[in-house]
């Protein structure tokens, strides 16, 4: 594929987007909301991905209590190691990775969900029945990631924490008391706060890049396929590039 | 059957054109369907049968020239705007369309959920004469997955007609099917039709079963109609085409 060709795709999927969030707009102000659908996909998105998140939280926290603690202890700092790791953990590492988590495991779930729906004929027979697939599938899908993700980072970010307590307590002789009580000290709210911002825009970003590739299958069982990949592709890449561009945002902001 | 005369067309098509990719699937289609009659369209596998089904309750939106349901120009309405006329269209899919994650009693509930206030017990008794009527009683609990070709065929028809369609479209309602079940699902969608009255528009590349449900019969070839006429008409025709198709089908 050409450079002009492979720009001229870019283009297009970025329009595709931004017209299934016009719709997604105005088909959320449409009344019924429909909220038996969102909370179903709460529970989808949300809770059935808990272990998985936790699960990359605790060890992603002791890995960075780990790292930093060795580099610190070099120059006799290991008492900050906390301080350090809270900042790192509530502004980057617990959105990014908790969304690049979600990435994989909803957008894939979403796209293959959507995109088998439509190549049986499930989303025409929605459209035949006079029934808006953006209201019944976009809408609740797009609205629980934007929802969840923050929240799921919370989790994940708590759940960090403890991973470098363990790894502080265990492997750098700190007091946990101690630990917790510096991190208390450096961390701000705004920190938080920032990295929640982020868990919301890169919630849509998975849910709506997954939605619109489910919803343009073509080409079967096969098709599909190509389709989940390319979302994670997709969701993978959006999420870190627009992270540089939120985290700017955000500087900006703080200063 | 009575041609014409009193009866006014359901579907009007008129000059209608549709490309994919730069391939030309319908090359400027006219055709009347009246209200009650059953048109069967026929063709070969890719002569656009399927594409111009989906012309008829808006899926699909043409490049030039109009469908007019009852009148009703469809070029001019929004995807939202079609409901009230998709409402009055039902449509069995070719796969059936049916919604895997739900029950046959929620697939055929679903129109009734979305479009009408009846009451769940409402809901319950209506579902059930449905599914009569396609002779299916007691499956409302199986899953899609569990059903069989003719099976899916039945429960899609179902809901089809859940909200009384003037019309019903059927998208190669055979394909698949052993030649029995087959002949049933002939017998079937004719019976309705007869009982309910409703328009009904049926692709198919089976010239035995276009004869059994169709009052009418159009030839699609090269994105055109050829032939349009009833069965006496089919038989007497002495286009080329027409004839090998009657040759190779009886």
């Amino acid at each position: 594929m050409g450079m002009t060709e492979a720009m001229a795709r870019f283009v297009i999927e970025v329009g595709e987007v931004g017209l299934l969030t016009l719709s997604f707009v105005r088909q959320l102000f449409r009344r019924p909301l429909g909220s038996r659908l969102v909370v179903e996909q709460l529970d989808n998105i949300g809770v059935r991905s808990l272990s998985i998140v936790n699960l990359t939280a605790i060890f992603s926290g002791m890995v960075l209590a780990l790292q930093t603690g060795t580099l610190l202890a070099k120059f006799g700092a290991k008492i900050y190691v906390s301080r350090l790791m809270g900042l790192t953990l509530f502004r980057e590492m617990g959105p990014v990775l908790t969304a690049l988590m979600i990435g994989g495991r909803v957008g894939a779930g979403i796209t293959a969900e959507l995109g088998s729906m439509k190549v049986t004929e499930q989303i025409d027979a929605l459209r035949a029945l006079a029934v808006n697939p953006v209201k019944k599938l976009v809408v609740p899908r797009v609205l629980a990631t934007m929802v969840m993700l923050p929240v799921l980072t919370l989790i994940a970010d708590a759940f960090g924490i403890i991973g470098g307590m363990l790894i502080g307590v265990t492997e750098l002789g700190l007091s946990a008391t101690y630990f917790f009580s510096s991190l208390m000290q450096m961390t701000q709210l705004r920190d938080v706060f920032g990295g929640l911002f982020k868990a919301v825009v890169f919630g849509y970003l998975i849910a709506i890049i997954a939605c619109e590739k489910g919803l343009n299958v073509t080409g079967g069982a096969d098709g599909v396929g190509r389709a989940t990949t390319a979302t994670v592709v997709a969701a993978s890449v959006s999420i870190l590039v627009s992270d540089f561009f939120l985290t700017k945002l955000l500087l900006s902001f703080s200063l | 059957m009575t041609q014409g005369g009193t009866r006014r067309p359901f579907f009007s098509i008129r000059e209608l054109r549709k490309s994919f990719n730069g391939k030309v699937v319908l090359a400027g289609i006219d055709l009347d369907v009246l209200e009650g009659e059953t048109v069967v369209v026929l063709g070969a596998s890719g002569a656009g049968k399927t594409v111009l089904l989906r012309h008829l309750n808006g899926l699909l939106r043409p490049d030039a020239g109009e469908v007019f349901v009852q009148g009703i120009p469809l070029s001019g309405l929004s995807e939202d705007e079609m409901a009230p006329v998709r409402k009055r269209i039902g449509i069995v899919f070719q796969m059936g369309g049916l919604f895997d994650s739900l029950t046959v009693f929620e697939n055929v509930a679903y129109p009734l959920r979305e479009h009408t206030t009846m009451q769940e017990s409402r809901i319950a008794a209506r579902v059930k004469e449905l599914l009569a009527m396609v002779e299916l009683e007691g499956a409302e609990r199986l899953l899609p997955a569990e059903l069989s070709g003719g099976m899916r065929k039945r429960v899609a028809l179902a809901r089809a007609l859940a909200l009384e369609p003037q019309a019903v479209l059927y998208d190669e309602p055979t394909t698949g099917l052993d030649p029995l079940v087959t002949h049933k699902i002939n017998l079937l969608i004719r019976g309705l039709q007869k009982r309910l009255g409703f328009t009904s528009v049926v692709v198919t590349h089976d010239l035995k079963s276009a004869f059994v449900v169709g009052d009418r019969f159009a030839l699609l070839d090269q994105g055109k109609v050829r032939f349009v006429g009833t069965e006496e008409e089919v038989r007497r025709s002495d286009d080329e085409l027409v004839r090998e198709f009657v040759r190779t089908a009886l």
